[in-house]
């Protein structure tokens, strides 16, 4: 289980060099700093100056080797557009994100799990018909006009929701909540719906999928054939075994939710990282780009990390499986 | 005439003529393709003929509706253009971009897929770490940021090439899925006796692997191709939604969406609603085309 751990942590750290490798050329080939930060008038001699003080002369990888050490300080110098730190700029936003994300995350297993599990059990009747049919449309609509819907029907024409931004936010330390407040829930209603459908139904779906599937195993006859009730069957048997790739899939897409979570701000004018880099994209600010592109990474390379250990936790198997193989 | 007959009779046409699904799918598909293809002929209005708009025509809502007019079907958008029109030119952009990117992705990765197949080696393991890592991030994310770079790089760029970076942004996110499939079929198809036969008789390599084993990977290749269409020009609209996408000046589908967006609040929905509509209507009949393909395709569900 050592070597497994081993071999997944040096993975998760060649992955984090080579984006951070990428984000290195972004800097150094698209947009040159001395001509922004000196404008187009400079003189030849202000020209080399700022070069060799920003370590422009120095060979390509010891810059690289410099990019590195800042960026695990979470250093990535100054914004283009806004001339304030990229870093404190992502630190603001960030709250914003994690929690519309983590909302959107729990309101999918809430009611994705009990949708399937009911949709499974309950299979052939119109309820579970209903569920399915819905799933798919859940499926091909795209987000951002799940939200322009949402928008549409519940901020426009019913006026029951707020349509834009966060509402009342309070201050604790640097963290800046909106679930505190009624308004901050208020106002996270909408675009926590909008990035959770797309889960919802993936996690519907899925727990469906394997519950049928874990139905037909001997051991879940065997429990019937033992009289146990219908209750401890269903769910103490079969729901514990269909959870382990519900978890997997739930884990990788909480990487794809914060990725989502740039539609879904863009659309509800939420401010969060998303909005940040979409913004930098329009206006081309390589260092907000690099430094968010970095971040990613990091939350996508821990979100596999964790899932690939959790595995160990859940199922048994694998730890006999890889003890005795090696 | 003849060719569609054998067609319709052979085993892919028979289980297209008994899905009604599948029928119906390729009935809307054809007219989205047709009316794009003779955009000028079908639209009543060309939107970006800037002579025929009048203001006074702005913000009309659709005929059906108080105040709509017989002239625009589907009501007009700001500066009075006819949605309908706007429309039709606009999946004309989306369907472009989104053929034009899976063509790409195809080509890339049916090419790097047969390679690391045949080949093998280090080259077949750098590839897949590549499709790994690739895999990892979801694909609106790199898209976003191809096109990010490409901003940054060409900052005034002509039309044609923002077109060319929005078609190479999404294909790079696509060509990884082909690059998977072709490279496991080939791994399977190396090893059979027609390859080793033509080996024997000294056919040169590239030969081998154009002629004798890409018609036998193809298959798979043209189910994913048709399921991609429908996510690359998804993609497309997101991307194009957000702002980075088809530029303002001949407007796809997600840009209509964009534009129309900022008038949701005053009321005039149909500006972003019939273009979001159009979207679906495209995305869903490729997507069942697509569905029903994978069916017809697979010997196991004959």
């Amino acid at each position: 289980m050592l070597a497994f751990i081993l071999q997944r942590l040096i993975q998760a750290v060649v992955v984090m060099v080579t984006v951070a490798f990428i984000a290195f050329l972004l800097f150094q080939y698209v947009g040159d700093p001395v001509v922004i930060l000196l404008g187009p008038d400079a003189t030849k001699e202000q020209v080399n100056l700022l070069r060799a003080d920003l370590g422009l002369e120095q060979p390509f990888f010891v810059q690289f080797g410099h990019f590195l050490t800042n960026a695990v300080q979470g250093e990535f110098g100054l914004s283009l557009r806004q001339g304030a730190k990229v870093s404190r700029l992502i630190a603001e936003r960030l709250p914003a994100t994690l929690e519309l994300a983590l909302v959107a995350a729990t309101l999918a297993l809430v009611v994705g799990i009990p949708m399937g599990v009911y949709a499974a059990l309950r299979r052939g009747t119109w309820a579970s018909q209903l569920i399915m049919t819905v799933s798919l449309l859940g499926v091909s609509l795209p987000t951002f006009l799940i939200g322009i819907l949402l928008i549409l029907v519940f901020a426009v024409m019913l006026g029951w929701f707020p349509s834009f931004g966060r509402g009342d936010v309070v201050q604790m330390g640097w963290w800046s909540s909106g679930l505190v407040t009624v308004k901050g829930w208020h106002h996270i209603a909408l675009p926590a719906v909008t990035l959770a459908i797309f889960q919802l139904t993936l996690i519907m779906r899925l727990v469906r999928a394997e519950m049928l599937e874990v139905l037909r195993t001997d051991y879940i006859k065997f429990a019937r054939a033992r009289g146990l009730s219908n209750r401890t069957i269903h769910f103490g048997h079969a729901l514990k075994n269909t959870l382990v790739p519900v978890l997997t899939i739930t884990g990788l897409q909480l990487g794809g939710l914060i990725a989502f979570a740039i539609i879904t701000e863009t659309v509800f004018q939420w401010p969060g990282m998303g909005l940040l880099f979409i913004q930098a994209v329009t206006f081309a600010d390589i260092p907000v780009m690099a430094a968010y592109l970095c971040l990613i990474a990091l939350i996508f390379v821990v979100i596999n990390l964790v899932v690939d250990l959790l595995y160990f936790v859940v199922d048994p198997r694998l730890r006999v499986d890889k003890a005795g193989g090696h | 005439m003849n060719v569609l007959k054998r067609w319709l009779n052979s085993d892919v046409g028979y289980s297209f003529r008994h899905s009604p699904t599948a029928m119906l799918a390729a009935g809307m598909a054809f007219i989205c393709l047709f009316c794009s293809v003779f955009a000028g002929w079908v639209a009543p209005t060309n939107p970006f003929d800037l002579a025929t708009l009048e203001l006074s025509d702005a913000r009309m809502p659709p005929a059906w509706l108080d105040g709509g007019s017989s002239k625009f079907l589907l009501g007009t958008d700001d500066q009075g253009r006819d949605i309908l029109s706007a429309l039709i030119y606009g999946s004309r952009i989306s369907l472009v971009v989104g053929l034009a990117s899976v063509m790409l992705s195809v080509v890339v990765g049916v090419g790097l897929g047969l390679l690391a197949g045949f080949r093998g080696g280090w080259i077949d393991a750098l590839l897949m770490r590549l499709c790994d890592v690739m895999l990892s991030f979801p694909a609106i994310l790199v898209a976003l940021l191809i096109a990010g770079v490409g901003r940054a790089l060409f900052p005034n760029a002509p039309e044609s090439l923002a077109f060319g970076v929005l078609i190479l942004s999404i294909s790079l996110t696509g060509w990884v899925q082909y690059a998977r499939t072709v490279r496991g079929t080939t791994l399977v198809e190396r090893n059979k006796e027609y390859v080793q036969a033509a080996r024997v008789t000294g056919v040169a390599p590239l030969r081998i692997m154009f002629k004798h084993v890409l018609p036998n990977v193809m298959g798979p290749v043209m189910v994913l191709a048709t399921i991609q269409v429908a996510t690359a020009i998804i993609t497309e609209a997101t991307l194009s939604f957000l702002g980075v996408g088809a530029p303002p000046t001949s407007p796809s589908l997600g840009t209509l969406i964009r534009i129309g967006n900022d008038y949701l609040f005053s009321g005039e929905w149909w500006i972003t609603i019939f273009p979001g509509l159009m979207l679906v209507l495209i995305a869903l009949s490729v997507n069942l085309l697509g569905d029903w393909l994978r069916d017809a395709l697979n010997p196991r569900l004959r």
